[in-house]
């Protein structure tokens, strides 16, 4: 019996690696998602429960969050899922649900609340109010408004105190209800959080996530359209990640708190209500992986965020044009994902960073700087950074579209970059 | 005061038989405490009053600490005794509705004259004290249980503090490591502290404290060996001297920014209240610290999530060279604690049993009631403020002698031992000569240590090394080959 369904498990590993290659082949495919049966869960179909695979090929040295990783065969296999899934084809989830970005992140904070009692949610409005984006909906009544704690308005304080609680065997989750709050608290961030674990000898460990949304939004003022990830990716000891789907979303959420290290989720404004099927069967997402968008030739365009989104818009009218975008999604801001962006380079020769952060010491300078020293001789032409510039964002809609890269832009940049050797 | 809290919780009963059991243990406790509170007598003390050495333990037999995932019922909007509650959750007293006004933070009676409250007190908070300054125990002074063994523990300790600070300092202005700070003057507060404490309780310090550590437990050679950040060091050289930290002992490393473990205090206290465990977590800061945002914050969300913590504030009279009336304008920092809504209480630091029976009872308090509690410790900083301060620039040098010679807290706990026939001179010359020995044998052997090796720069950034660190471990390695000589022979790879 035992042999049996081992044989069937080999079938099925051999057949979704042969999956794998049919679609990496195949052009015209934007999604790379495979199906594999679990030896528990047989069907007459071969295909059985679903069971999203996160890229298995690199090795990561952040042990602790590694999640079911299958050596399945050296195809990119980043089980991605692409919003517009029009595009799909034939490679339907059986087993999902639909739902929009901030419920994939109340689920993913839900499963991991129930999993674990010592995982807890810090922060302003998040207890009965259910968090000023409802990512806490629900919650203190079914968890108790201890670990579902509404804080006083003030975010170095309750930064501090769940560092205390961290160190004391806690897993707080810190809710900023904006990130340009977290300014506030950078000091206990920079100070603290990133310092502890390594200024006591690996004594006290510092397992919180800092999560709150960020970005540019719709005319919310300067104060309120910060990009903290410029700030923070200098500070030793934190791991930063960027959610840009809702499967992602829920990925990186329950990774990130079930990591040892601090880290902070990047969450956008204007993502929260974005629609997705993601699968019904539990599942993490690895916080320092790289996400394959589109596969192409042409150029690697990276980008991470909201950014995506105008990406893949821009991509349309490229391919129109008859280009071969190649869009990765980095998620991991900090570290960066080189050996994902590596391989993109080798096969493009070309990159096209695309963010919304500022023009300088934004997420782009950092890995611009990080990939001409990794792969300098890889490159065709200089790599391609288009950001905001370094202006606080104006609240006028016009000004502030101005402020974020648009679709045409990528589109310019991408042609200018492709015209050069 | 304390019946009124129980009556009121005891509305709540019908939740849990959870809350039933804590607001019995809640009164209990509370009348002990109140009895604490009542003693008036000196002679009283004989009769030993005790303190409860252990806080009621309460374990529920099912596996659920249900109660404590919910906010103490009186963390809810203020009410008041009355039918019916309006939208704010403020009960509306139907009979005099004319002489309050309601608002959403409760009710308040109203006045007709203009008048504005005065900016501070008539009377300054008194401070709390029971050995006079020649070790006399002072009129009306109810002593805490202390015995022999205790008390001359307290002074042993004390000593070898003393003695420790001394010569380290010494260590330091000889070069042989770069940075150091005493606690001279300070004795009573860290070790009487300590000993009022237990070892469950965390200890969140700002850096004038090593003496809970010493009481701890922590031995000689392990100071030693981080201050000179040897390869035993437990920091692995990365703190700078006099930033100890245990986690065996429940001292969290010392970080040197000031008040940042203010707020890490409370979230460990409400880490504790969360598992129901029965200790508190004791926070150490000075009077400069008093200023920073982060006590503020940490003062006001201690009281507002009514989580077991203890501020203790060593009030010494300097924040470097800036004195407590250049810091601010209150009356020292105990006034601080009723505008935030937390009990305080100012006691002589230079008292070891004054700081002891006040750090006992608050610590109670703390548990049982699931309160914070507010603790001024007034003293003086008799030594300069670090290695790197001269405080002869800003105060008198016969202000420092008076307090380092006269009013030495180590040397009053001596007066009162040796009047009570627990310590004789000759007992003293040999404990400070054995210190002496101990501290210059740690001295000795911590210096020709190895420091850490090269390899400990990466470690514990994160839990694991990452790629990028290896990459730049590999280059700093490169690096060193290539430039052997230049390289410190000292420094292991």
């Amino acid at each position: 019996m035992a042999a049996a369904v081992a044989s069937q498990a080999v079938a099925a590993m051999a057949s979704v690696a042969g999956i794998a290659v049919s679609l990496a082949s195949s052009s015209s495919s934007q999604v790379a998602r495979l199906q594999l049966t679990t030896p528990a869960a047989p069907s007459s179909f071969g295909i059985g429960r679903c069971h999203l695979l996160t890229r298995s090929s690199a090795t990561s040295d952040f042990g602790s969050t590694a999640p079911k990783k299958h050596a399945v065969s050296k195809v990119a296999t980043n089980a991605v899922v692409v919003i517009n899934s029009d595009n799909y084809g034939s490679a339907l989830l059986y087993f999902s649900h639909e739902l929009l970005l901030f419920e994939a992140l109340r689920e993913g904070l839900e499963e991991e609340l129930d999993r674990d009692p010592t995982v807890c949610v810090i922060g302003e409005d998040v207890g009965h109010y259910g968090g000023s984006y409802k990512v806490t909906k629900g919650f203190a009544e079914k968890f108790g408004d201890w670990r579902l704690l509404d804080t006083p308005i003030c975010e170095n304080s309750f930064t501090g105190m769940a560092i205390g609680a961290a160190m004391t065997g806690l897993r707080p989750v810190i809710e900023g209800m904006n990130m340009g709050f977290l300014l506030l608290a950078y000091n206990q961030i920079a100070n603290n959080c990133g310092m502890l674990h390594y200024t006591s000898g690996g004594q006290f460990t510092i397992p919180v996530v800092i999560r709150g949304p960020g970005g540019v939004g719709r005319q919310l003022g300067a104060e309120h359209s910060q990009r903290l990830e410029s700030y923070f990716q200098s500070v030793p000891g934190l791991q930063m990640v960027a959610c840009s789907t809702p499967y992602n979303a829920k990925g990186l959420m329950k990774a990130a708190i079930r990591s040892e290290n601090p880290v902070i989720l990047f969450e956008h404004v204007l993502l929260y209500n974005l629609k997705e099927k993601i699968p019904d069967e539990e599942y993490i997402c690895c916080l320092e992986e790289a996400e394959l968008v589109r596969p192409g030739e042409d150029i690697t365009i990276l980008t991470y965020s909201r950014m995506r989104y105008h990406v893949t818009q821009a991509a349309k009218t490229l391919v129109n044009k008859g280009y071969d975008p190649e869009i990765i999604d980095i998620r991991s801001l900090k570290p960066f994902d080189m050996y994902t962006i590596g391989q993109s380079v080798k096969k493009t020769h070309r990159v096209l960073i695309v963010e919304e952060c500022m023009r300088t010491g934004g997420i782009g300078a950092s890995l611009r700087a990080a990939i001409m020293e990794n792969f300098f001789d890889e490159l065709d032409a200089p790599i391609g950074c288009l950001s905001s510039q370094d202006v606080p964002t104006p609240y006028s809609g016009p000004l502030e579209e101005l402020t974020v890269v648009q679709p045409p832009q990528i589109v310019a940049a991408v042609e200018q970059l492709c015209m050069r050797g | 005061m304390f019946f009124n809290s129980w009556l009121w919780r005891s509305r709540h009963l019908s939740r849990s038989p959870l809350l039933l059991l804590r607001s019995r243990s809640i009164f209990l406790a509370s009348s002990c405490t109140t009895e604490l509170l009542a003693c008036q007598n000196a002679s009283e003390h004989q009769h030993s009053r005790k303190l409860p050495s252990t806080v009621p333990r309460i374990r529920p037999w099912w596996n659920v600490s249900w109660s404590s995932s919910y906010r103490n019922p009186s963390m809810e909007a203020e009410k008041t005794v009355a039918s019916g509650e309006d939208s704010y959750g403020n009960e509306s007293k139907q009979a005099s509705s004319t002489e309050f006004l309601d608002f959403p933070g409760g009710k308040v009676s109203y006045i007709n004259e203009l008048q504005f409250l005065s900016e501070s007190s008539p009377v300054r908070v008194p401070c709390f004290q029971l050995l006079d300054e020649y070790g006399q125990v002072a009129e009306h002074a109810c002593l805490p249980e202390v015995d022999k063994l205790l008390a001359v523990k307290m002074y042993r300790n004390m000593v070898l503090l003393q003695t420790m600070d001394t010569l380290f300092y010494e260590a330091q202005r000889q070069g042989q490591f770069t940075f150091y700070l005493t606690t001279i003057g300070e004795e009573a507060i860290n070790i009487a502290s300590a000993a009022a404490l237990s070892n469950d309780d965390i200890v969140y310090a700002q850096y004038r404290e090593p003496g809970v550590l010493l009481w701890r437990g922590f031995s000689l050679n392990e100071f030693a060996n981080q201050c000179f950040t040897n390869n035993l060091d437990y920091g692995k050289g990365r703190q700078m001297p006099v930033h100890y930290g245990s986690s065996k002992l429940n001292y969290p490393t010392v970080s040197s920014p000031i008040a940042t473990q203010l707020p890490h205090a409370v979230g460990a206290a409400y880490a504790l209240k969360m598992e129901n465990n029965p200790a508190c977590t004791v926070t150490f800061f000075g009077d400069g610290a008093s200023s920073e945002g982060d006590f503020h914050a940490a003062m006001n969300f201690a009281a507002v999530l009514e989580v077991p913590v203890l501020f203790i504030c060593r009030n010494n009279g300097f924040a470097i060279s800036t004195p407590t009336a250049e810091q601010f304008k209150s009356d020292g920092v105990v006034a601080k604690g009723q505008a935030y809504g937390m009990r305080s209480i100012r006691v002589d630091g230079n008292d070891t049993l004054a700081m002891y029976a006040t750090i006992k009872a608050a610590r109670v308090m703390a548990i049982s009631e699931s309160r914070p509690i507010l603790i001024e410790a007034l003293t003086y900083r008799v030594g300069h403020h670090s290695t790197s301060d001269d405080s002869a620039k800003y105060r008198k040098q016969d202000e420092m002698q008076h307090w380092k010679m006269i009013r030495d807290p180590v040397f009053r706990f001596r007066r009162w031992l040796e009047g009570q026939r627990w310590w004789d001179p000759e007992a003293d010359k040999q404990l400070r000569s054995e210190s002496r020995k101990e501290v210059l044998a740690a001295i000795r052997s911590a210096g020709p240590l190895k420091k850490p090796s090269l390899s400990s720069l990466f470690t514990d950034v994160y839990d694991s090394v990452p790629s990028n660190l290896k990459h730049q471990e590999e280059e700093v390695r490169a690096t060193v080959s290539r430039h052997w000589s230049d390289y410190p022979s000292d420094v292991p790879l």
